[in-house]
């Protein structure tokens, strides 16, 4: 496996996805006395490239080790990171790659990325429950982490009016209510 | 088998959320098939405190710390580690470079306690009761030493953004060298307790069994994926904090026995080995140890300023005893609390190897394999067994389960 510098990542992105690769941030910092460098690769994708992004990271490395989805809810849309970690496995080379995906309000759907890395089935039924993005083509489609009898509709991540309701936040002993 | 008219039943076995095998309450639903486990499903959310969104609407960045210590009991330091360092990325705040080695340290007694913890545990599920009094007695030798250091034995409050609250001083470093070296000193015995008893042996080998292309697929960390076979080690892979400055190799059961089956006795060679090597650790942190500050900000109202003020985002990854934590923040300036916080624990992909380390498998051995990942332990509650033919139900209570797997243990020994 041949070890890239993260902007030669960022250029071999920018080469597989061409306009649909919107921008990058490489973020350098160097760690305790001997000043390896800590690398984290940021990188924004249209949607319609996300999935061709994430099978650009399996060519890279192998079996890439997708830590998480975070999800944010920015208004008129959602985003969501995939934060992978690839080259791991020896000294102080790996780099954390972060694979953001914005998805506007009015059609929060995303394909499934578990026949690429079957590991990510646990985040990605947490980021359809929470968020209220649907994962197109999940193998499994219930809830991971929300109760059986927890409303439709509702997603706890989101700001807007289908966040938590009011009526759903319970006031502990001895507190008044907002 | 299935000759005549006898045919088999098959039974679905829920255990959970509360149960003495698992550490978190969870809920394994086990189909089985006689003794034989044929499928497991995993059902979460028992304990979902809403942690993350307390850190986006009520807490600032500075109390989020002590949130985020609370998220775990046992590994109490990973979390606001990995935490600050995020902030940090996001801050773009530099620690000093003495408080990268004081959170090394303070990190790797962890292990040591969390390991120790974990191998007692691991002889409890089994039935070995004279092991699990031996290991946690040896155990309290570096929670005295944790407690001498931050002054607490849990939720230490060790870590601040920029740097570390206490120092360590050249007067405490003799206390923690004379730890260090009853831990050498008894070494030898503790392999020799936990990796050459015949029982654990009986109990532990080529149960539970994890390929390495499986670890790799479903992502698996810690302990769990290099016991089978894969050198992930966010202190070997990843330069953060003191361990970029030293020689850290990721742990494999074979530097020990030469192959790599993968199983619950793996896990075993792999803690224990990890036990030593956070004692070398310590040792080389200790005298590479370079004197000055210990924050990179020392007043708190100042360095809350810049944080209101911060905007951008970062990644924190720290080596749990259990396998990597990530934290991820986003800062907005002008905003108080964080405007994202994710947080993801090691039990979180560890919890997806559980099917496979079950399947197969025996109920008398769900206890020990499910303990070998060692997810985060909670306390009794029952096991009910449904007969899905005719739909009655019978209690098993969860000492039952831990009797079938005590009684199994004494049935080999005979």
């Amino acid at each position: 496996m041949e070890i890239l510098s993260p902007q030669a990542i960022v250029d071999s992105f920018k080469t597989a996805l061409g306009d649909n690769f919107i921008d990058s941030n490489i973020y350098e910092q160097e760690v305790a006395v001997k000043k390896s460098l800590f690398r984290i690769i940021w990188l924004h994708v249209k949607r319609e490239a996300f999935k061709k992004a994430v099978e650009h990271i399996c060519q890279l490395q192998e079996y890439p080790h997708l830590a998480i989805i975070s999800s944010a809810d920015l208004g008129d849309n959602v985003e969501l990171i995939y934060h992978f970690t690839i080259y791991y496995g020896q000294h102080l080379q790996e780099i954390s790659l972060g694979l953001r995906v914005s998805l506007p309000k009015n059609d929060l759907k995303i394909p499934t990325i578990t026949d690429l890395i079957p590991g990510a089935i646990f985040t990605e039924r947490e980021t359809q429950e929470m968020i209220g993005v649907e994962v197109v083509g999940i193998p499994d489609n219930r809830r991971l982490f929300l109760p059986e009898d927890f409303p439709e509709g509702v997603y706890p991540w989101r700001t807007d009016e289908t966040g938590p309701k009011e009526d759903m936040f319970r006031v502990l002993p001895g507190r008044k209510p907002k | 088998m299935t000759t005549g008219e006898m045919k088999k039943a098959s039974y679905t076995i829920p255990i959970g959320p509360i149960h003495p095998a698992l550490k978190e309450p969870v809920r394994l639903d086990l189909t089985i098939d006689g003794e034989e486990i044929v499928d497991v499903d995993i059902a979460l959310g028992q304990v979902h405190r809403g942690i993350e969104w307390l850190g986006m609407n009520r807490n600032n960045a500075i109390q989020n710390i002590y949130l985020a210590e609370r998220i775990c009991g046992i590994c109490n330091i990973c979390h606001p580690f990995a935490y600050v360092m995020a902030v940090e990325h996001a801050a773009g705040i530099i620690p000093p470079e003495r408080a990268e080695y004081i959170r090394t340290i303070i990190a790797e007694l962890e292990r040591i306690h969390s390991h120790l913890l974990w191998a007692g545990i691991a002889a409890h599920e089994i039935g070995f009761d004279t092991i699990f009094y031996l290991a946690w007695r040896v155990r309290e030798e570096v929670m005295d030493i944790i407690e001498y250091v931050t002054g607490n034995r849990i939720t230490k409050a060790m870590f601040q953004i920029g740097g570390v609250r206490r120092d360590i001083t050249e007067e405490q470093i003799p206390r923690i060298r004379q730890a260090l070296d009853y831990y050498l000193s008894i070494f030898d015995k503790l392999g020799e307790v936990f990796l050459k008893d015949k029982t654990i042996i009986m109990r532990t080998k080529n149960v539970g069994i994890l390929k390495e292309e499986e670890a790799l697929k479903l992502g698996i960390v810690g302990p769990t994926t290099r016991a089978s076979g894969v050198a992930k080690d966010v202190r070997q892979d990843q330069p953060y904090s003191a361990y970029a400055d030293l020689d850290i190799k990721a742990i494999t059961p074979d530097m020990l026995t030469g192959t790599v089956v993968g199983d619950v006795y793996d896990r075993i060679i792999v803690r224990l080995l990890e036990i030593k090597q956070a004692i070398e650790i310590i040792e080389q942190c200790i005298e590479q140890m370079p004197s000055g500050p210990i924050l990179a900000e020392p007043k708190p109202a100042k360095l809350l300023n810049t944080l209101k003020k911060a905007e951008g985002e970062g990644v924190g990854r720290a080596e749990a005893p259990r396998g990597e934590v990530i934290h991820y923040v986003r800062m907005e300036a002008g905003r108080e609390t964080l405007a994202n916080w994710k947080v993801r624990a090691p039990t979180y992909p560890n919890l997806l190897a559980i099917p496979i380390l079950l399947k197969g498998g025996q109920i008398a051995d769900v206890p020990i394999a499910f303990a070998s990942i060692d997810p985060c332990f909670s306390c009794t509650n029952r096991v009910v067994v449904v007969d899905r033919k005719i739909n009655k139900k019978s209690l098993l209570t969860g000492r039952d389960l831990l009797e079938l797997s005590i009684e199994k243990t004494r049935k080999l020994k005979c």
